[in-house]
């Protein structure tokens, strides 16, 4: 998010960097923070190869840069090839939402670490485009950044259309898509745009892994009152022995998916009036 | 019969939506308005994503109605492939209120 911000100012000599006592200014180096504003920093690390490890902050624009970006850059974190199949999702449509509604010319930031430990991967993606809200207003009517990312995170909906099915480039599943991977994964996934924040909340091992259309039914947690980001900022966290096969994943988004469409065009049948 | 290889132009892990735009515009839409089957062959595609195949058929389910599915296969697809286009063509026959089967070979 901080290059993200970074990048919005037009001359990049106009951002001063004070002095960093943080113990994450050697992280901050080796991801590229101060390489992608362009920043001189007199901070000094050992550069190991980052294969395997993490992906330093990226910028990606357009279609083409995403295309090279995941046959690059995934297989450098040396995954199983059912993870990576997971990865290369995750990133394709995280980005391809910036790249298509986010109408800003710096593109999508997106960075990954990961986590031996836990066994984790996590992806950040920012822009500093129109937000969630202003894209999804374009066919809907939220009233507030919550409503909208509570929308966009629906299956079928999209600020393309409000026809069933979408158009002939959207159908408004992508974040539902990457919602369900967290959520079977019992995965952390975290999306924040304008004022609005939306978190879905780990769920424990024991508990059984079911998927809504509506994001406010998932275990979650939101706020409407978040200092205000101009765009959109995503964070998933993939554990990796969790990882569920993708395909029975999608047996399960096949039948929520299929049931939501239904519900929204019995929501919309006439009744009868019995006068 | 037009016999799409969809490998030759998306490559491995097919989610270029520009691409599957063009694939439709230049290659399905002509041969089905020829009166032509298609075949989409996913040989060496090991992975898709829905926006990609939503790209690829959804306008052509809302074109043509689902009996282009008559018309219309997909080949060589694994299991992964093939639910992500089941989940397409579930939602375009939901959402238009159509009731046919797709084919998947």
């Amino acid at each position: 998010m901080v290059a993200a911000l970074g990048l919005t100012i037009k001359n990049l000599r106009n951002i001063q960097c004070e002095k960093l006592e943080a113990r994450s200014k050697h992280y901050l180096v080796r991801m590229g923070l101060f390489k992608i504003l362009n920043l001189a920093s007199d901070i000094n690390v050992t550069e190991h190869d980052p294969a395997g490890r993490f992906i330093p902050i990226a910028q990606i624009r357009t279609s083409d840069e995403l295309t090279k970006f995941i046959t690059e850059m995934i297989p450098l974190l040396h995954l199983e090839s059912e993870q990576a199949k997971t990865i290369g999702y995750i990133v394709s449509e995280l980005v391809r939402n910036v790249i298509e509604h986010a109408n800003t010319e710096n593109g999508a930031l997106l960075c990954a670490q990961y986590y031996k430990k836990s066994n984790a991967i996590r992806i950040g993606i920012a822009d500093t485009g129109i937000g969630i809200k202003t894209t999804i207003n374009q066919s809907y009517a939220a009233q507030n950044d919550l409503q909208a990312i509570q929308l966009a995170l629906s299956p079928g909906i999209t600020g393309t259309t409000r026809r069933e099915g979408g158009t002939a480039q959207n159908a408004g599943a992508g974040l539902f898509f990457i919602k369900s991977i967290a959520s079977v994964n019992r995965d952390f996934f975290v999306v924040y745009s304008g004022s609005g924040f939306y978190k879905l909340l780990k769920k424990p091992l024991t508990s059984r892994v079911s998927l809504n259309a509506d994001p406010f039914k998932d275990r979650h947690s939101r706020e409407d009152d978040m200092p205000f980001w101009q765009g959109t900022a995503v964070g998933v966290d993939i554990t990796l022995d969790q990882t569920k096969e993708f395909s029975l994943l999608l047996d399960a988004i096949r039948k929520t998916y299929s049931t939501a469409v239904r519900e929204r065009r019995k929501a919309r049948y006439k009744r009868a009036r019995f006068i | 019969m037009k016999h799409i290889m969809i490998f030759d132009q998306a490559g491995e892990f097919a989610e270029n939506k520009d691409v599957a735009r063009d694939i439709r515009l230049q290659e399905i839409i002509p041969a089905l308005d020829k009166n032509e089957e298609v075949i989409l062959d996913f040989e060496k595609v090991g992975a898709a994503t829905q926006s990609f195949i939503h790209a690829l058929i959804s306008d052509v389910l809302r074109n043509y109605g689902n009996e282009v599915l008559e018309r219309m296969a997909f080949k060589s697809c694994n299991d992964t492939i093939k639910k992500i286009i089941n989940i397409v063509v579930d939602y375009m026959q939901e959402g238009l209120g159509l009731e046919k089967e797709n084919d998947v070979i």
